[in-house]
């Protein structure tokens, strides 16, 4: 159904395109006719009159010259965006093919609609338009929603195998060929050296992020995925410093006339360009973070900065000849962990959604173009070519992937095995940055240019399609899981009890990494850059209200469903039930293992889910909600028998709540959480993206110091307006709960009362049920910071 | 975070800890590492509140559990030897752990010391069963909120009458450890990191 669907969306507009394309022939025949300053042809439609100059006004015209470029590339992006509609409805397909799979259909479709009609495309691609307003905003997101610990914890291995992989395809490749091309047989003599390591360096622009999303099941290890972030985070820019470099070589001299000074002076070079990129991205980003300490007024310009400077830090380091892209990736890495907690919330969310819609639009404007180029009569084909440039590109992955991982492997604590190496390699999926470079070849520097560009596509075609769709399988193959067969109840229940419990102690014990230069970045981070470049004292007020706001409609909400019912949540109290064993039949054993499978809670994945092409909802949030929210009454309940814990003693209570909740323990509550300065966040900060929380409690403290002074209230019904004032925590949600009773809440706001370590924030201290969750994708400090911004329950 | 050192040498009893755990040297450090830095006020040892602190525990299903792992017999303090005690639990099985000499006693990650960890996880009372009333209090746990009590109680009472074996009505250690046979558990509960 949903296939159909997405057919008749996508025949709908190819229908508008058709018919938008052939009045747009038809006008630009007849203009072309006339003079077309003084008429416009008018519209055939209306067969009105002439096409002869006429001093009439013509009461309709179609003018289609005017807006045809954008109007088309408004078109091509919204039929991209129709055709991923219907990618995601069907719900299995994401995890089948990368999504590039389908950008490269649409664009084959788009391609094929305008050679038909013989259309003229629009020239949407040249090398300025490309470099300098397609490419930023792709390497942009990228670099901003890299999660910063792994990789600054794995740099050195990204860094070897990103560079020295990059140099190693390329050179290989571009050799290779010109051995090939050496061969008289296959008619490549014209073909020398230098365009052959040009050609290499632009093959082996890989995108391995667009097949993430399919073996995102299988449980990557952190390691291999930021390898493979990591890599296609640098390796576009590694490629584009490369081919700058070869092109000038090109330019310069032929190829007899370089000497070792050249090749020399071009490593020098490439060492240059890509360190200097980086600093002017890092300045850039101190100084974008630093001016966001002062847009408390003005919120609305922060996403403003964010985009300007990065762009800005582009287009300085493209100045100078030095690498862009590694500028804008080292501005957004350095910019966001200070810029992040200066915006305020719905600028950080701008921020984020709209990165994400500038690189996809880019993203699918590039594969678009390639789908024009694609079916059109600009191409030569070479079998030798192409073949062996299939071929070598296999060839020297593995090479590369085997050889320099080994090597690294020597030093790591964790080294890679076989089977990553092999995810890593067949991971060698190409995307729009070789195409891109391939088209934009000088002809006049390459005349076999439309053999390169063949060749590249062919290339592009065959590793996401065929790599893209069998990577899924592949990967889960070499996960070996082990049995197909129907687990028992017992076996699930205990797997999935396991896997938490594991979750649970990975959790204990943090992340390890290189101490030292961590620690000491922390610390120079904490004494001078934060106190330079985050903002002094962040609102309370706004993120207070809106944590009440929250509050209050999430207890409506609940009352009003009615969802939580008593039962799920109450302790049991028929302690003993005496009844006989029933047997079940098969059927309901089937039935009891679906019902277990399909509701036990999610372990909670250390590994972060980035999607490149989307910003996924966080389903584990509701889970995260939920679990509190019992932990909670728990606690509760075993605070108010005057436990410390409900262990060691069943549970045979009546269902009835107290509230509790002194308001008087600031040193309490002060203990909890906001330990200041102590970066542990490694506990709490399980990468991204994940819900840092500050599950502090008031009733941990008071656990420890004294019974509790448990002020049984009386049961009032009061309307929803009673939750209007500082009610605190979930207590409200709790009664809806109990149903049955609902209990008159103190309107004494506690936050601001409770605020002894005056760290900024809205942080309404003490409260037990503080769930907020602020979707950061990394937070390096040990600050268990939050804004109160979670998303409401949303249940079924 | 104090002074930092990497050095065995800080630690108290580390030899002892090295032989009790298996741990590496480098592990040890580590960890005493993270201990010291969950220890928050520098008490030396760890309370429960400062496992509470670790916020992605407050979302697992079972956090709640675990931190009372590190706390045996009711003490409210645990002390490195301690928490090093429960983490070794985790450590990945090696081959040489294989064969060892029988007087030894059994190294706390081996097979049945983990699943012996993962047993004390449902049996809250101590009493060497799982009773139904205790897997049911872990379904509960574990399971959204939109499944209803009375399917709960099936569950629990498929799980617990699958599993046991002599009829008594609650799974002993035993069973517990039959109705597990088939699965790996040593690559399930062991943590790549903790060498």
């Amino acid at each position: 159904m949903a296939l159909q669907m997405f057919m008749t969306f996508g025949s709908w507009n190819c229908l508008l395109l058709l018919v938008a394309l052939e009045y747009s022939k038809a006008s630009s025949d007849v203009n072309e006719s006339e003079n077309s300053t003084a008429q416009h042809a008018p519209n055939a439609w209306f067969a009105a009159s002439s096409s002869e100059p006429d001093e009439r006004i013509s009461v309709f015209e179609l003018d289609y010259d005017y807006v045809q470029i954008p109007y088309e590339v408004t078109l091509w992006i919204l039929l991209a965006s129709l055709a991923k509609i219907g990618f995601h409805l069907y719900h299995r397909l994401p995890g089948l093919m990368p999504e590039s799979c389908l950008l490269i259909l649409v664009g084959a479709l788009v391609g094929g609609i305008i050679f038909g009609t013989d259309h003229k495309s629009p020239p949407v691609m040249d090398s300025s338009i490309y470099f300098l307003y397609l490419l930023p905003p792709i390497v942009l997101e990228g670099g901003y929603f890299m999660p910063t610990r792994p990789f600054f914890e794995n740099i050195g291995s990204i860094l070897w195998w990103a560079v020295l992989g990059a140099l190693i395809n390329a050179l290989g490749i571009g050799l290779s060929l010109y051995l090939i091309c050496q061969v008289q047989a296959f008619g490549l003599g014209d073909v020398n050296l230098l365009q052959n390591l040009l050609f290499g360096s632009l093959i082996s622009a890989v995108d391995p992020v667009a097949v993430l999303a399919v073996f995102e099941e299988a449980r990557v290890n952190e390691q291999l995925y930021m390898m493979i972030f990591g890599e296609a985070l640098l390796n576009d820019g590694i490629t584009v410093v490369l081919y700058n470099m070869l092109i000038a070589f090109t330019k310069m001299h032929k190829f007899e006339d370089i000497e070792p000074v050249d090749i020399l002076a071009g490593c020098a070079r490439f060492i240059i360009v890509g360190v200097g990129g980086v600093m002017f991205g890092i300045v850039f980003g101190f100084i974008s973070a630093f001016i966001t300490r002062f847009t408390q007024n003005i919120s609305a310009i922060e996403p403003l900065i964010v985009f300007m400077f990065s762009y800005l830090s582009y287009l300085a380091a493209e100045t100078l000849y030095l690498s862009g892209i590694l500028a804008i990736t080292a501005c957004a890495v350095t910019m966001k962990k200070y810029v992040e907690e200066n915006v305020s919330q719905t600028s950080y969310t701008t921020i984020k959604y709209f990165m994400k819609m500038l690189s996809s639009v880019s993203e699918t404007l590039i594969f678009i173009f390639m789908g024009v180029s694609t079916v059109g009569k600009n191409h030569e084909w070479n079998w030798a070519f192409i073949c062996f440039t299939l071929a070598f590109c296999q060839i020297w992955r593995a090479i590369s992937v085997f050889a320099l991982f080994y090597v690294s492997n020597q030093f790591r604590t964790f080294p890679f095995s076989i089977k990553d190496q092999c995810i890593i390699f067949y991971s060698g999926v190409r995307g729009a940055g070789s195409f891109s470079l391939a088209f934009l070849l000088p002809l006049s520097l390459f005349p076999r240019k439309k053999m390169f560009v063949t060749a590249t596509l062919v290339v592009i075609y065959f590793t996401v399609f065929i790599q893209g769709i069998t990577i899924g399988p592949l990967v889960r193959y070499l996960d070996v899981k082990k049995t197909n067969k129907k687990e028992s109840i017992n076996e699930e229940l205990h797997i999935r009890l396991m896997d938490h419990l594991k979750a649970g102690i990975e959790d204990v014990c943090g992340h390890w990494s290189h101490y030292q230069v961590r620690d000491k970045f922390k610390k120079f981070d904490h004494r001078y850059l934060r106190k330079i470049l985050i903002r002094e004292n962040l609102p309370k007020s706004s993120i207070v209200s809106l944590y009440k706001k929250l509050e209050m409609k999430q207890a409506i909400e609940m009352v009003e469903t009615g969802i939580l019912s008593s039962t799920a949540f109450s302790i049991p109290h028929q302690a003993q039930r005496i009844q006989g064993i029933k047997r079940l039949s098969p059927e309901d054993v089937e039935s009891i293992r679906d019902i277990l499978t399909c509701n036990m809670y999610q372990v909670r994945q250390r590994t972060l889910s980035y999607n490149k092409y989307n910003l996924k909802p966080q389903t584990s949030e509701k889970q995260a909600k939920e679990i509190l929210i019992r932990r909670q009454n728990t606690l509760r309940e075993s605070m108010r028998k005057g436990h410390s814990l409900p262990w060691g003693k069943p549970a045979g209570t009546k269902n009835i709540r107290y509230l509790s909740f002194p308001y008087g323990n600031p040193q309490s509550a002060g203990r909890d959480t906001r330990a200041a300065g102590i970066s542990d966040d490694d506990g709490s900060n399980p990468g991204s993206p994940s819900i840092t929380f500050s599950a502090h409690s008031r009733i941990r403290s008071l656990q420890k110091q004294q019974a509790p002074e448990i002020i049984p209230m009386k049961s009032l019904r009061r309307g929803g307006k009673t939750l209007s004032f500082g009610y605190q925590r979930s207590t409200s949600q709790e009664e809806h709960m109990g149903g049955s009773r609902r209990v008159a809440l103190r309107p004494k706001p506690p936050f601001h009362a409770v605020d002894e370590e005056g760290e900024s924030g809205g942080e309404s201290e003490g409260e037990a049920f503080a769930v907020r969750s602020r979707w950061t994708t990394d937070r390096e400090h040990g600050r268990d910071y939050h804004r109160s911004h979670s998303p409401l329950l949303q249940r079924k | 975070m104090g002074s930092r050192s990497s050095h065995a040498a800080v630690i108290p009893d580390v030899d002892s800890i090295r032989r009790e755990t298996g741990f590496s040297q480098a592990s040890l450090v580590r960890l005493h590492h993270r201990f010291q830095a969950l220890d928050r006020n520098k008490k030396g040892y760890l309370s429960r509140m400062d496992l509470q602190q670790i916020g992605a525990l407050a979302v697992n299903p079972l956090g709640d559990r675990i931190i009372e792992s590190f706390f045996p017999n009711g003490s409210q303090r645990v002390d490195f030897p301690g928490f090093v005690r429960v983490l070794a639990h985790f450590r990945p099985v090696e081959d040489e752990d294989t064969d060892q000499d029988p007087k030894k006693p059994e190294p706390l990650n081996s097979r049945r010391n983990k699943l012996h960890y993962a047993f004390q996880l449902y049996d809250l009372d101590r009493d060497g069963k799982i009773s139904r009333h205790e897997m049911l209090q872990v379904l509960r746990l574990m399971v959204g909120v939109q499944v209803t009590e009375e399917q709960l109680e099936n569950i629990a009472d498929r799980t617990v009458q699958e599993a046991d074996e002599d009829g008594d009505g609650a799974v002993s250690f035993l069973e517990f450890t039959k109705s597990l046979e088939k699965m790996d558990v040593e690559q399930k509960m062991s943590i790549r990191i903790l060498k």
